[in-house]
């Protein structure tokens, strides 16, 4: 049960459902060693995803797929020192013309060599959204909400259709080119259901990787954070736990280092049946307006 | 550490979270930096001059802990008059052979102590005898003349202070490229965090000992951890990391030519003519401490070996015992093999065709053999070298014509054989066997008792006296299963010891006897299976014990989880604060106690002064905390021991472009060399042509690989993480040598050309050393012609250039050319290096001398 309305289990229909279960992965402890990516692998059988030296950093395997359910980012960068922060502040601040001009900097950087280096790591992962696209869209049935709140998809019954892959605002679900079916992260639903810890948490070495009740898991990442703005880390954010956010929140959300575009993910997530009700309404109002004009041309050439 | 060592790096983690400051000083920005709260980027090979500019902030601001520093160690202690130092000698010590390449260290000793050291020093080295030393304590008198006050000018304090003078913050930026003020942090953060409320650990691993000096690095980390009051307390210490795990159990219960189990030093034919002779060698008769009782510790391992067949009589078998003759290293042997000296050779769990320094040379070594036996997980690059090593590509080696013939032997992996794993913290902790190996696959216990037992049966009528050892071996073991396993535990519980007479098991090593009566595998590992229980099975989980957790694994000697803990009291016995309590005097119950065992004789009052004369065990007094040194202290100044000297000193790497700017000796002057023409080392100032191979390049790890690629390059999962070789450079050097991000290149040195993908990265930064930009290359070394993923060999670019106390490679540091594109192939490629070797002035008769002129 959920401290706030909506709960995706008992909604689904459940009658008892237990807690609902998600990841905090908190990043600002990510050692980069990618044993969530092996763990996972080994678990659940997942083929290897090719031997091609991407040169994104560390990382080689490039991000969610069919055959990663678990993808560690390395974004190399300089933290930006204190008095480019500066100029920063001025400039929003309105005394110099800053124009929101884009320039070849990226979120993030400031383009100058004199500062710390700083390396972010984070272990992604399928988010299990409260109102999940790819589910809501599965025309099988193959998709389903789990009695712990997480979104599974049953590879027994998945057609290949491929509805859910731009379902999803994150960019996770994937199809398989040989075999043509969707495969994501399970949360480890066959472990899980045996009071197991998922693969990738229990290999974690950090505990940068946490499983429990969503609950406890977002009061521990709102206690982290704030020990972490206390030590002076201000650009802390936590991402994916704002249940008014266009997903309702994530099953799996995570504390980052800097702004989300950075580590490559969707600075504002919208799952994209959010408007479905709204354009089905407008839909039958532009149908009936069009009957209703028909209607009216032809008693008018009646007339 | 977060690289090689992820799952040990969560306490450094934990650490963290509860408050600790984690300082990383590393050439390079890793993913240990990314967590730590401070990154030093310093130039590879130039650490003894960054530590020994923190000893220098130390001792010029007096942050030195000073009760601890005088109750235990010797900085008090006045050294002879003959001592000449760095200072005075441009860089060399006193003593100098510039014949042998050694010191004589009778100047070195203690004020009015002569004669009781080996003045072999080249001896020493051949024989890698500072290993030895390792938890020996060389000969050192048991009573020391010394100065409270430390002000007599030749007290070990002063000289501390007059060596280490020239080592000034201007220095470090000078020579490391670290900045003054990140410099200062350091130091403040270091020496705050020292004293009797708070500790600082000191961890390193194989960054620091695979250099021609890396005994003296790790000296230098020891002096500052002595200083400041660091040693034998919770939360201090130095952590030693190793390169693959059970290493330390390998030098405990060796696989080293120089030594047998527990540190007994294998025989040398001129020095150990006898028992006797050997024996005294190691009691150091008059010495303080524990070693007084080897003949028993002797006597045991004898017992071990050779059963009824060690008898009083020949003094315990002892003549069976392999003499050495000289310098038997794997270095050496690799040598011996291209000369033709070496027959046949055992490869177990190893690739040195990948692994070692100098690939070309171990790969021509081994293809210069009659045999060749390869037990492994995998056909690794030192089993199909015949077939597929560079030189093949060379044409250096011809399959057809190679005249090695190669056995390969399949080996069980750590899961499908049950034993012990003894890692950095000297614990032995036991493994059970999960699964049955498959097919052919068989465990080293297996292989070694098997071919045990067929060389015997089929020695068994040989009355060749050559044939007596393998003959007199007890090697009787039990068996079990359908492949006729040898039990581990049965090898345990020899190891551990046991009464000959009615086979219970010792209790630990105070109840080894010299007559024959108890026989003990190893005697630091004695109490491993004490009443009969595998003490290194045991796993209680830390939550239900105290914070030591004395009961997970068994640690030696004696289960006591951090030595020399006796130093976390004062003299008086009470802990330096509540905060850091870890063992003290009971002076109701008249004995020591504490968290852990205490390292000190349980009821030895800490006022206890031995008597004159007294010897052993009771010439330790209540106050001596380092229980193995002869004189009981912590050696801020070695006397003897040290093939290189009795303090560190800043010697550039053997291959460097910078000239020292500390003395006119550049390098080691006593560094273990092989001057060969296949061995021929880059040139380094005031040599000429030095800007040939201008950049430093080093080697490492990376966490998705293991070590030579046998275990990782084989697996889809791990292959997949880290797919290619690469090179890792600054964005500066990229430009200046036109080297495109994922492009290729090729780094080249004396030795080889090795190619990689380029990746260009700030994590690597050009330092200003001496008044110049000096640049940094940085490759792993996993890469080899096998597995999913293949690649060249980072290892073929280094010669071979020993310390000379451990005899261990150089291969943290190197100067290397870098170029664009991919490496010459076939015999362009020999002409390629062979023209930079012309262009670098090596020809085959140029050696530079030990002692720079």
């Amino acid at each position: 049960m959920t401290t706030t309305g909506y709960d995706p289990a008992p909604a689904a229909g459940y009658p008892d459902a237990p807690p609902r279960m998600g990841f905090f992965t908190d990043t600002s402890v990510c050692i980069g060693c990618k044993a969530c990516e092996v763990a996972c692998k080994e678990w659940n059988a997942v083929p290897d995803d090719g031997f091609d030296l991407l040169g994104m950093s560390y990382d080689n395997t490039g991000g969610l797929s069919a055959n990663t359910w678990r993808h560690v980012a390395f974004v190399e960068q300089a933290a930006p020192s204190a008095a480019s922060l500066d100029v920063l502040r001025e400039a929003a601040e309105g005394a110099t013309q800053f124009l929101g001009m884009p320039s070849s900097t990226l979120p993030g950087e400031t383009g100058r060599e004199d500062r710390d280096l700083r390396w972010l790591m984070m272990s992604d992962v399928c988010k299990h959204c409260t109102h999940a696209g790819c589910l809501d869209v599965c025309p099988t049935g193959a998709l389903f909400r789990t009695e712990f709140g997480t979104v599974v998809v049953q590879e027994d019954i998945c057609n290949g259709c491929g509805y859910c892959i731009p379902a999803c605002p994150y960019g996770v679900i994937d199809q398989r080119r040989d075999d043509g079916r969707a495969w994501k992260c399970t949360l480890c639903y066959d472990r899980i259901g045996d009071g197991l810890t998922p693969a990738c948490a229990q290999a974690c070495p950090t505990e940068s990787i946490q499983y429990g009740e969503l609950d406890e898991l977002r009061a521990r990442a709102a206690s982290r954070l704030a020990t972490l703005h206390e030590r002076g880390v201000t650009e802390a954010r936590l991402y994916g736990h704002d249940q008014n956010d266009g997903v309702g929140g994530d099953g799996a959300f995570f504390l980052l280092l800097d702004e989300p575009e950075v580590y490559g993910l969707p600075p504002d997530p919208v799952v994209p049946t959010r408007e479905l009700p709204s354009m089905w309404k407008h839909a039958g109002v532009a149908a009936v307006t069009m009957a209703a004009a028909a209607v009216a041309a032809f008693l008018g050439w009646r007339r | 550490m977060a690289e090689a060592h992820p799952v040990g790096f969560q306490w450094v983690m934990e650490a963290k979270r509860r408050g600790a400051t984690v300082i990383h000083v590393d050439p390079r920005f890793t993913r240990t930096s990314a967590l730590a709260d401070e990154f030093v980027a310093i130039r590879a090979g130039s650490d003894i001059a960054f530590l020994g500019g923190i000893v220098n902030h130390i001792l010029a601001n007096e942050l030195d802990f000073r009760e601890y520093v005088l109750a235990y160690t010797n900085a008090a202690t006045i050294v002879s008059e003959g001592f000449q130092d760095t200072e005075a000698l441009d860089g060399l010590f006193s003593g100098y052979d510039p014949e042998t390449g050694t010191y004589d260290p009778s100047t070195w000793q203690y004020e009015g102590h002569n004669g009781q050291t080996s003045h072999d020093t080249h001896v020493h080295r051949e024989t890698a005898g500072g290993l030895r030393q390792e938890s020996h304590g060389p000969p050192v008198p048991a009573e020391t003349e010394r100065d409270e006050t430390l002000q007599h000018p030749r007290c070990v304090y002063q000289i501390l202070k007059r060596h280490f003078s020239r080592y000034t913050p201007e220095v470090v930026e000078r020579l490391c490229g670290v900045p003054p003020e990140q410099f200062a942090k350091v130091c403040d953060a270091w020496t705050r965090n020292s004293g009797r409320d708070r500790t600082t650990a000191l961890v390193y691993s194989v960054g620091w000992t695979q250099h021609s000096v890396g005994v003296q690095y790790i000296r230098t980390g020891a002096i500052i951890q002595l200083l400041l009051g660091n040693m034998g307390r919770p939360g201090g210490g130095i952590m030693a990391l190793r390169g693959h795990a059970s290493i330390q159990g390998s030098t405990d219960i060796p696989t080293l030519f120089n030594l047998l189990p527990g540190y007994l030093p294998m025989p040398h034919h001129q020095r150990h003519e006898t028992f006797d002779q050997w024996v005294d060698e190691i009691r150091h008769p008059g010495q303080k401490g524990f070693w007084a009782e080897a003949r028993a510790y002797a006597v045991s391992l004898l017992k071990a070996y050779f059963g009824e067949n060690a008898t009083p009589d020949n003094d315990w078998g002892y003549g069976y015992l392999p003499r050495m003759t000289g310098d038997h290293g794997t270095y050496q042997q690799v040598l011996n093999m291209i000369d033709g000296k070496v027959k046949g050779y055992f490869l177990l769990g190893q690739n040195p065709a990948v692994g070692s320094a100098h690939g070309r040379a171990q790969r021509l070594g081994m293809a210069n053999l009659d045999w060749l036996v390869v037990r492994d997980l995998y056909l690794i690059e030192s089993a199909t070298f015949w077939k597929d090593s560079p030189e093949v590509e060379t044409g250096e080696i011809v399959p057809e014509e190679c005249r090695t013939e190669v056995f390969f032997l399949p080996a069980a992996s750590h899961v499908e054989k049950e034993g012990t794993f003894t890692q950095t913290q000297r614990m032995l902790q036991w493994r059970e066997k999960a699964v049955d190996p498959p097919g052919d696959c068989r465990s080293e216990l297996w292989f070694f008792y098997h071919l045990g037992r067929l060389v015997r049966e089929r020695l068994r009528d040989s009355t060749l006296e050559r044939d007596e050892a393998v003959r007199a071996l007890a090697w009787d073991y039990p068996t079990r299963g359908p492949d006729d396993e040898p039990s581990a535990e049965a090898v345990l519980k020899e190891i551990n010891g046991y009464d000959v007479a009615t086979g219970a098991p010792l209790p630990g090593y105070t109840a080894l006897k010299a007559d024959g009566s108890t026989a003990c595998g190893c005697w630091i590992y004695s109490g491993v299976f004490a009443d009969g229980v595998n003490q290194a099975a045991r796993r209680k989980p830390g939550r239900e014990q105290s914070w030591v957790a004395p009961e997970w694994g068994w640690v030696w000697p004696a289960n006591r989880r951090i030595l020399y803990n006796r130093a976390s009291a004062d003299r008086e016995g009470r802990p330096w604060s509540e905060r850091k309590a870890y063992v003290w005097w009971d002076p109701d119950k008249g004995e020591w106690t504490g968290h852990d065992v205490p390292d000190m004789e349980k009821t030895k009052h800490p006022a206890y002064r031995p008597p004159p004369g007294a010897s052993g065990a009771a010439a330790l007094a209540g106050d001596d905390a380092f229980i193995m040194q002869g004189d009981g202290k912590g050696w801020l100044y070695v006397p003897s021991g040290l093939i290189d000297g009795p303090l560190p000193t800043h010697y550039e790497p053997v291959e460097s472009p910078v000239r020292n700017p500390l003395y006119t000796q550049q390098a080691n002057p006593t560094r273990k060399v092989y001057d060969r023409a296949d061995n021929q080392l880059n040139p380094a100032p005031p040599e000429p042509h030095s800007e040939v191979f201008p950049y430093v390049f080093t080697t490492s790890r990376l966490t998705e690989h293991h070590t030579a690629g046998g275990m990782s390059r084989q697996l889809a999962y791990l292959s997949e993480l880290q797919p290619e070789m690469f090179v890792e450079v600054s964005p500066d050097l990229a430009a200046e040598r036109g080297l495109v991000h994922l492009g290729w290149a090729h780094v080249v040195t004396g030795r080889a050309a090795v190619e990689a993908r380029v990746l260009v990265t700030s994590r690597l930064r050009p330092l200003r050393v001496e008044g110049r930009v000096i640049h940094q290359v940085w490759l792993p070394y996993h890469w080899g012609t096998n597995g999913l993923v293949t690649g060249d060999s980072a290892n073929d670019l280094f010669g071979i250039t020993l310390d000379p106390n451990v005899l261990i490679q150089e291969t943290k540091v190197g100067t290397c050319d870098i170029r664009p594109g991919r490496r010459p192939t076939g015999r362009a490629l020999l002409d390629y290096v062979a023209d930079y070797r012309r262009r670098a002035g090596l020809d085959a008769t140029h050696y530079p001398p030990l002692e720079t002129p």
